[in-house]
């Protein structure tokens, strides 16, 4: 069995930045990812970051993912790649499985949950054809494998990721034939979807894929007009030829691992579906289980990282490795960086459930006291 | 809905007339005076690296970052450096006294091939149709514009307002 003081599991912008928080207040840590190289969805990234210069704006995903990787080699923390977590016992021991083969126990004082997100799928007649795809998938066979999964795209969802992951296939040499979106409303930032749309794909809102054409492999796609009631309206149908149909249709946090520590949970529809209660400090309903990132609710990475600093600073501290005054400062610098994230349309709702989150926390923290 | 008004959010780009409202974008005479800055960021987001990039003060977002950028048009110079700055590749500069028939757009353009300096290349409006002809003057490769390059296109006065970009070669 090993042991450390913190173990972070999820090496993405939430995970890394709070394995590096935790090392920078002195504590031990180790950083485990199943994949084989950490950074999570940072090195697909390629656009740069909105935000202030304290939230790295102007640089790109990639880039960022490099800085971190260095922050997190220089302070000497220990990274498990390959290695999937599967349980989490008496609150503290981790049981994990390296490589495929070797099952080992990890028991730490501390743990950090940035697990992330995994794509939501659409269903429909031909979705399981080669060619349909998360949009995800697509921009890592383009910006991670430099392979373009096709010559005709055509994306389902235009929110941030959807009109994104458009314009990387636009870089990479795809044609992007048009992007659907159900609601009458497009839904990622306008300065994004103003970028493709100059480039001459047409957006098709109030509209929903039918089904996918093809014996073998994607040749086509239908998509159809929906009502007020998003009910399709029958003669409206139209015909794409394309080889790729991407699904950008939101995202679930991956939560599994909270789940089995019982931590208690919220169903929030906005933050992305069920997710663990958590404080201003980013501690669940279990003493010591942290969590950070989208598995808190859908966000960006560059509130993620926010988050991971927050929970890396708060579980070195609850070890001793901050006074409680060092402790309020550094958080209440990383609160204002948070809050300046969650402005505007877009942000003010994220805000407002973030805080029901905490809210409940709050009152399930009264009762306990309560009982006791 | 009146059908000028809403264009962000159900074609994908703004019309001219959410343009003209918002505090990013120049108005008409001062549009037509010399090189300025056209920002075209109607939407309240979390981002402020104009703010940061332009050496003239001329550009304010202040707090919190979600507010709209203000350009102050007296204090633009056209210099340009808020082009690669902005993440959301909103940004160009337009020159309505390049010559006399015509105009000049300096403009990010992230797509490969690149073209060259002296060719004939297809100008687009901000729904990518394609409107007229336009020549090539300079491609700034800058190592500050972090990938992201700058060209700069001269076309024919006559579509000043409309031109944004140019077509992918």
């Amino acid at each position: 069995m090993y042991k450390t003081s913190i173990a972070v599991i999820g090496g993405g912008p939430a995970g890394l930045s709070a394995a590096i928080e935790a090392a920078k207040a002195g504590a031990q840590v180790v950083l485990i990812d199943e994949n084989s190289r950490p950074g999570g969805q940072l090195f697909k990234q390629i656009h740069k970051f909105f935000g202030s210069k304290e939230h790295k704006a102007g640089v790109r995903g990639i880039d960022i993912g490099k800085q971190l990787l260095k922050e997190a080699q220089e302070l000497g923390i220990e990274v498990w790649l390959n290695t999937e977590v599967c349980g989490i016992e008496q609150n503290k021991l981790l049981w994990a499985v390296k490589n495929k083969t070797e099952s080992v126990q990890l028991l730490s004082e501390r743990i950090v949950l940035a697990t992330g997100a995994m794509e939501n799928s659409i269903h429909f007649p031909g979705w399981t054809l080669p060619g349909v795809m998360g949009a995800g998938a697509a921009q890592t066979f383009i910006n991670i494998h430099r392979v373009a999964p096709g010559k005709k795209v055509l994306m389902i969802g235009s929110g941030n990721v959807g009109v994104i992951v458009s314009y990387q296939l636009l870089q990479a040499g795809c044609e992007v034939t048009a992007i659907v979106e159900a609601s009458p409303r497009l839904g990622g930032y306008g300065v994004h979807t103003a970028k493709v749309c100059r480039a001459g794909v047409p957006f098709y809102t109030s509209h929903t894929i039918l089904r996918a054409l093809g014996e073998n492999k994607v040749e086509g796609a239908v998509i159809g007009r929906l009502n007020d009631k998003w009910e399709f309206i029958p003669g409206t149908e139209k015909v794409f030829e394309v080889d790729t149909i991407c699904i950008a249709t939101g995202l679930t946090p991956l939560a599994e691992l909270a789940w089995i520590a019982g931590c208690k949970f919220k169903y929030i529809p906005e933050l992305g579906g069920f997710v663990p209660l958590h404080d201003e400090n980013m501690e669940t309903t279990i003493q010591g289980i942290y969590v950070a990132g989208d598995i808190t609710g859908i966000e960006e990475a560059s509130s993620a990282m926010e988050e991971g600093r927050l929970a890396g600073i708060n579980a070195a501290a609850s070890l001793g490795f901050y006074s409680s005054k060092q402790k309020e400062k550094l958080c209440n610098e990383v609160r204002e960086r948070l809050d300046a994230l969650r402005q505007g349309p877009f942000g003010k709702m994220r805000r407002i459930k973030k805080q029901e989150l905490i809210t409940s926390r709050r009152e399930i923290r009264c009762h306990q006291q309560q009982i006791v | 809905m009146s059908s000028t008004t809403n264009c962000l959010k159900t074609i994908g780009s703004p019309s001219l007339e959410e343009l003209k409202g918002s505090p990013g974008f120049p108005d008409e005479h001062h549009m037509k005076k010399g090189p300025i800055a056209i920002i075209e960021c109607i939407e309240a987001i979390p981002c402020n690296p104009c703010e940061t990039a332009c050496p003239k003060g001329a550009i304010v977002v202040g707090h919190p970052i979600t507010n709209l950028p203000t350009l102050d048009v007296e204090k633009c110079i056209g210099c340009g450096l808020c082009i690669a700055a902005c993440p959301g590749l909103a940004i160009y500069v337009k020159d309505y006294t390049y010559s006399d028939t015509e105009a000049l757009i300096v403009f990010p353009y992230e797509y490969y091939p690149l073209p060259s300096i002296g060719d004939k290349v297809t100008m687009v409006n901000r729904r990518g149709a394609e409107v007229c002809e336009g020549k090539v003057l300079k491609i700034n490769l800058s190592e500050k514009n972090n990938k992201t390059p700058v060209i700069s296109v001269s076309f024919p006065k006559k579509h000043f307002e409309e031109i944004v970009s140019m077509k992918r070669i």
